[in-house]
């Protein structure tokens, strides 16, 4: 073969031994992605990720719509958490144009992230127990998922994507009595949330799947750049949330969870855990949130930024969430770039896969708290 | 990207006072406002802000160490800039993590000016292992030569690979190759990534290339 491929292409040698598996695009056991992965037997030799079947630009979309009009669509890479996906933005467009955020707002926001994060993390739950063959799993979590969704349904009016947190504020106020039934539900789903371990997180086929398979070692996790659940799993005690704290976190009451094992289930336990002290935020937010008081700083119309850039982080259920936004003195940003975590703990998935069953690969896949729509963007 | 006459600005500096809303005059404008009860100065309000001590003892070592080949851009609250030539980011990469202790970079963004005929390729490196330096991000920045007609992997917009310094700028160095046609020399795997693989026209996010029907 003696054409000129275009760059970026490149011809396989054929094995006789090795076969190459596509898992994916379109296969629900990887998600919106594929994996080529080449098999031995029954062992990955080697896995090379390669995503983009969605990828929608929703980077170069940003640079034709102003600030406010990118809110509804900046928050579609991933819905399921997408209070924390606009949250970096809002914190961003905050700094560029000089606002300030009323009180009761910022602990609003608070409180939309953390329902926001159980429903992403109940989500996944969902989908890690299934392609585990438990079926079990893959209901109870979607149906508690309803309880969040109810309520954030009550504070913004949709249930999904809800473009809640805008720059500024939030968009409307909580409803009458949202306090009493958010701390109500979020009793209840803790006393739910302590049934999954007896039937999912102690059960001997699960533990055999995933306890030691995957193993992450603190100095890869750190060298990798991982981030979120991942890194947590590793033994790296990192949560933005206590480091660089935003909006009222500082004032509020939890511990981040960090497990010294770093294999798959380290990874799967850790998000459930977070849980827990979600619902413990949420609590102490409650609590201590204003009763009354302005929930939104109104923007002028068509607002510019001026010639500066700004980098805001926060933490996702996935891990660091990054907005890095420059603008030239217009109403559109220049340019923005959205520094996902999924997309960051993608570099996993050749380290961690290679010498796996085959039959392992969901268990480890989808332990790495990786949602495909994300990191294509 | 409609910025016919805009000036394509360094991202630093101060803000320039906000133009006139179009349709009306700037007087109709402002009774307009006043009426509505909204607020009609300047956009971006420029607030002197005091400059931290800690960023700036990062960036003066940075600053004392290579003197004239960096450029400390700002200082601000957790977030230092400098940028560099890119002939000498191996060796500032190197001391970055080396001396100062960032361990992992978060992000590498190029970001496209046409009018200067430059692509600046932003490295945001973080740290995990210094518990003093979780809140910060440095941002390291510098220019690749941009050409009109770009002939990715074969033109003069090459840079050094950071990747044998901050191995987690595999995949981020994959996507601004295909995204903005910036070659990383050293780098392994300069495949696509995020591209369909019969994708036949120029780097997406350049400037040059417009969305259908906007």
């Amino acid at each position: 073969m003696t054409t000129q491929l275009p760059p970026g292409i490149q011809l396989e040698n054929i094995d006789d031994r090795i076969m190459t598996l596509n898992v994916g695009p379109q296969h629900p056991g990887s998600g919106h992605m594929r994996l080529i992965i080449k098999v031995d037997g029954d062992y990955i030799v080697s896995c090379d990720p390669d995503p983009g079947y969605v990828h929608r630009g929703e980077e170069k979309m940003a640079e034709y719509r102003n600030y406010i009009q990118n809110i509804p669509h900046l928050e579609r890479p991933v819905i399921h958490d997408s209070s924390n996906i606009l949250y970096p933005y809002c914190l961003a467009v905050e700094e560029l144009l000089g606002i300030e955020v009323p009180e009761r707002a910022k602990y609003i926001r608070v409180i939309a992230a953390e329902l926001n994060r159980c429903i992403y993390i109940l989500y996944w739950l969902a989908i890690y127990g299934i392609f585990l063959g438990h079926s079990t799993m893959f209901m109870w979590p979607a149906g508690d998922r309803e309880l969040f969704i109810d309520l954030l349904e009550a504070m913004s009016g949709a249930r999904v994507t809800h473009a809640y947190l805008v720059p500024g504020g939030v968009r409307n106020d909580l409803p009458a009595n949202f306090e009493e039934r958010c701390l109500r539900q979020v009793d209840y789903f803790e006393k739910r949330l302590k049934e999954y371990q007896a039937v999912f997180y102690k059960n001997p086929i699960l533990i055999s799947r995933t306890e030691g398979t995957g193993i992450l070692s603190r100095t890869d996790a750190i060298r990798l750049g991982t981030t979120g659940s991942v890194l947590r799993a590793s033994g790296v005690n990192f949560d933005i949330r206590k480091k660089e704290p935003y909006d009222v976190y500082e004032n509020l009451d939890f511990e981040p969870v960090v497990m010294k094992e770093g294999d798959s289930y380290a990874r799967s336990y850790v998000p459930y855990l977070e849980m827990f002290e979600s619902c413990r935020i949420i609590r102490d937010a409650i609590r201590k949130m204003p009763k009354s008081g302005s929930v939104r700083t109104k923007l002028k119309p068509n607002p510019k930024g001026g010639n500066d850039e700004v980098y805001k982080r926060v933490e996702s259920g996935r891990g660091a969430l990054g907005y890095y936004i420059v603008s030239n003195n217009r109403p559109e940003p220049y340019r923005v770039k959205i520094s996902v975590g999924s997309f960051r703990n993608l570099i996993c998935m050749p380290y961690l896969l290679k010498g796996e069953l085959l039959g392992n690969m969901p268990a480890v896949y989808w332990s790495l708290n990786y949602w495909p729509v994300e990191a294509d963007r | 990207m409609s910025s016919e006459n805009e000036k394509d600005g360094q991202p630093s500096g101060t803000a320039e006072s906000s133009e006139d809303v179009k349709s009306l005059s700037k007087d109709e404008a402002k009774k307009f406002y006043e009426e509505k009860g909204i607020d009609f100065s300047p956009d971006a309000p420029v607030k002197p802000k005091p400059i931290p001590q800690f960023e700036k003892s990062i960036s003066d070592k940075i600053a004392s160490k290579f003197s004239s080949k960096v450029t400390v851009d700002y200082v601000r609250n957790g977030r230092i800039r400098v940028s560099t030539k890119k002939e000498d980011i191996l060796d500032v990469a190197h001391f970055i993590r080396d001396e100062l202790g960032y361990d992992h970079a978060e992000s590498v963004s190029g970001v496209d000016y046409p009018d200067s005929k430059e692509i600046e390729v932003v490295y945001h490196l973080g740290s995990y292992t210094d518990e003093k330096l979780a809140n910060q991000v440095l941002t390291l920045a510098t220019r690749v030569p941009r050409e009109e007609i770009p002939t990715p992997g074969k033109d003069s917009s090459r840079m050094t690979s950071l990747r044998e310094v901050f191995y987690s700028v595999e995949f981020h160095e994959r996507e601004c190759f295909e995204m903005f046609g910036v070659y990383f020399e050293g780098h392994p795997d300069n495949r696509r990534l995020l591209l369909p693989e019969d994708w036949a026209d120029i780097p997406p996010f350049r400037k040059d290339f417009k969305i259908k029907g906007r």
